[in-house]
């Protein structure tokens, strides 16, 4: 596959709850290793646009097109296969699993075993592999020392590096990340930062962010939407000069 | 003393029951946020297969897994024909949310009018497979017979066999990430449809479990219009609340709890008590500690 082909591609995607307008005609383009940040003011479409793209929204209209090839909208479940993976905005772990089996959860299409046999007990070599797997994304997060640990009794930063790292065990080529700074302080900004510039080396990275510095920072290219559209993309030093997208920002007081 | 003892054995075994009808109907809340009124009605059908099996076969120990893998089958079928399509419809609306659980009181009466339909609304026997006189301890017989004593023990290996499923399998881990978060199970390659099935699929082998249990180890009788078989919803569902609801440990908890106290009504006080005391006792965890014996208070958090 040409590193010239865009990875992920999504066209004229239109979504509507109820009559309500939620996207409009927006479009959005993902190259390889290249890192594009979708932001704009509160309300504007960001989540929808992840959701659709997640198969947890329907399109009413719309193409979607991955490594070059125009397919139907993945359901939420073919996504890991595909190589796509997520995280969600605010959604923590499961609070009564352990750190090492919450990630665990994120390579299951790792698991060869079929549902008949793996009632009967976990293979046992095939658990084996997924821990080692789990364990190897912990420690791309720095997060290994945390295994054992119960997931609720993580500190907010670490769920978040967790959370992370159990969208990594799946291997992606696509790393969705919604709001991946909301809510950490400057030094984990700062970590955060420099760790999804890292993973461009691996994979492309698109991110939704309220965070304008993490945007600046981390992102290629940028997509500016408001009020369902997009109003402004392109190159993230552009755009922020764009007068488009200062008056959307100044316009809604963010 | 020995009162106390058969107060014990009396409050476990019926408990014991109960836990089963409690797991069936905790799998169903977990897996698509149903309560299932109906498992009462799943669990009569499934005994009456069971009847049928034991003329058939004439071995009650092979008519037990046979009428619970079609338990199984037939929970599946109408989570599947039934309730996807209901909880795909009920997003908006003045009733939104609560039809799938309407629709299973309905559900329920439409399965004992068929039953009524197909057997008769007349009592149907099934033979206890073992004796049902008490052991004996010195000079007194005690409140623990043969049959009871293999009760017991066979819903014991259940209620195990269910913890490995759920505390050390794939499918387990499945099961259980699919009930806390539908989206990051799915987002993990889970195919959340599938597994909410399974679980039905389970509910209705548990609730086909307690059915014929409940039936060989009381008087053997069954009708469409059986009050043993209200009970054991009632009990189930006090049970289950009690226990939390979203736990299958806090409604094993919540069943023995309540047989517990039940049976000490009824031998201390009065059998006519045992109802009053049943609605009392979840009246009063609903206002102590509304998230039951082992559930929490944040609950799920989507």
């Amino acid at each position: 596959m040409s590193t010239n082909t865009p990875l992920l591609q999504a066209e004229r995607v239109s979504v509507s709850f109820g009559g309500l307008r939620a996207l409009h005609d927006v479009y959005l383009q993902l190259n390889h290793n290249e890192v594009v940040g979708v932001i704009g003011p509160n309300g504007a479409g960001k989540t929808t646009l992840f959701n659709a793209i997640c198969g947890l929204v329907t399109p009413d209209s719309g193409t979607f097109s991955f490594e070059g090839k125009q397919r139907s909208w993945p359901r939420t479940d073919q996504l890991a296969e595909l190589g796509i993976a997520r995280t969600l905005q605010g959604v923590g772990l499961f609070p009564d699993l352990t750190v090492l089996e919450n990630v665990m959860i994120g390579a299951q299409k790792f698991a060869k075993t079929g549902l008949i046999s793996a009632s009967f007990g976990r293979n046992t070599k095939d658990e084996a592999e997924l821990m080692d797997r789990a364990m190897t994304a912990l420690e791309r997060v720095y997060a290994g020392a945390l295994a054992n640990r119960r997931a609720n009794t993580l500190s907010y930063p670490d769920t978040k590096r967790v959370a992370i790292a159990r969208a990594l065990v799946s291997e992606p080529q696509v790393l969705m990340l919604d709001e991946p700074a909301g809510g950490l302080g400057p030094q984990d900004i700062e970590w955060m930062n420099g760790f999804i510039r890292n993973l461009t080396s691996h994979m492309s990275v698109l991110i939704v962010e309220h965070h304008m510095d993490v945007v600046m920072s981390v992102c290629d290219r940028l997509y500016v939407l408001n009020f369902g559209e997009v109003i402004s993309s392109g190159v993230s030093d552009d755009v922020r000069r764009d007068p488009a997208v200062i008056a959307a920002y100044l316009g809604t007081g963010a | 003393m020995a009162q106390f003892i058969n107060m014990l054995l009396i409050g476990i075994g019926a408990g014991s029951i109960y836990a089963l009808m409690a797991i069936a109907m905790v799998l169903v809340w977990r897996s698509t946020r149903v309560i299932n009124f109906a498992q009462a009605g799943m669990a009569l059908l499934s005994t009456y297969i069971g009847f049928e099996l034991v003329q058939k076969t004439g071995n009650f120990w092979i008519a037990l897994p046979l009428a619970m893998i079609l338990g199984a089958f037939f929970s599946a079928v109408i989570e599947i024909l039934l309730i996807r399509t209901l909880i795909r419809h009920s997003t908006s609306g003045p009733v939104a949310g609560i039809v799938p659980i309407i629709a299973t009181l309905g559900l329920l009466g439409l399965i004992r009018a068929m039953i009524g339909f197909i057997w008769g609304n007349q009592d149907i026997q099934i033979q206890p497979p073992l004796s049902k006189v008490g052991f004996k301890l010195g000079q007194e017989t005690i409140a623990l017979s043969p049959m009871n004593l293999l009760v017991l023990l066979t819903v014991l290996a259940m209620v195990l066999v269910l913890g490995f499923i759920f505390q050390k399998t794939s499918l387990g881990l499945s099961l259980r990430a699919s009930a806390y978060s539908p989206e990051i199970a799915q987002l993990a390659g889970i195919r959340v449809g599938a597994i909410r099935t399974i679980g039905w699929a389970i509910a209705g082998a548990a609730g086909a479990a307690a059915g014929l249990l409940q039936t060989v180890n009381g008087t053997g009788a069954v009708s469409p219009d059986s009050l043993e078989f209200s009970l054991l919803l009632t009990f189930g569902f006090i049970a289950a609340v009690i226990g939390g609801l979203e736990s299958l440990p806090g409604a094993v908890l919540g069943a023995v709890v309540l047989g517990l106290v039940l049976a000490c009504v009824q031998i201390y006080i009065s059998g006519t008590f045992v109802f009053v005391v049943a609605f009392a006792l979840l009246l009063l965890v609903l206002l102590i500690r509304p998230q039951g014996f082992i559930g929490t208070k944040a609950g799920r958090r989507a």
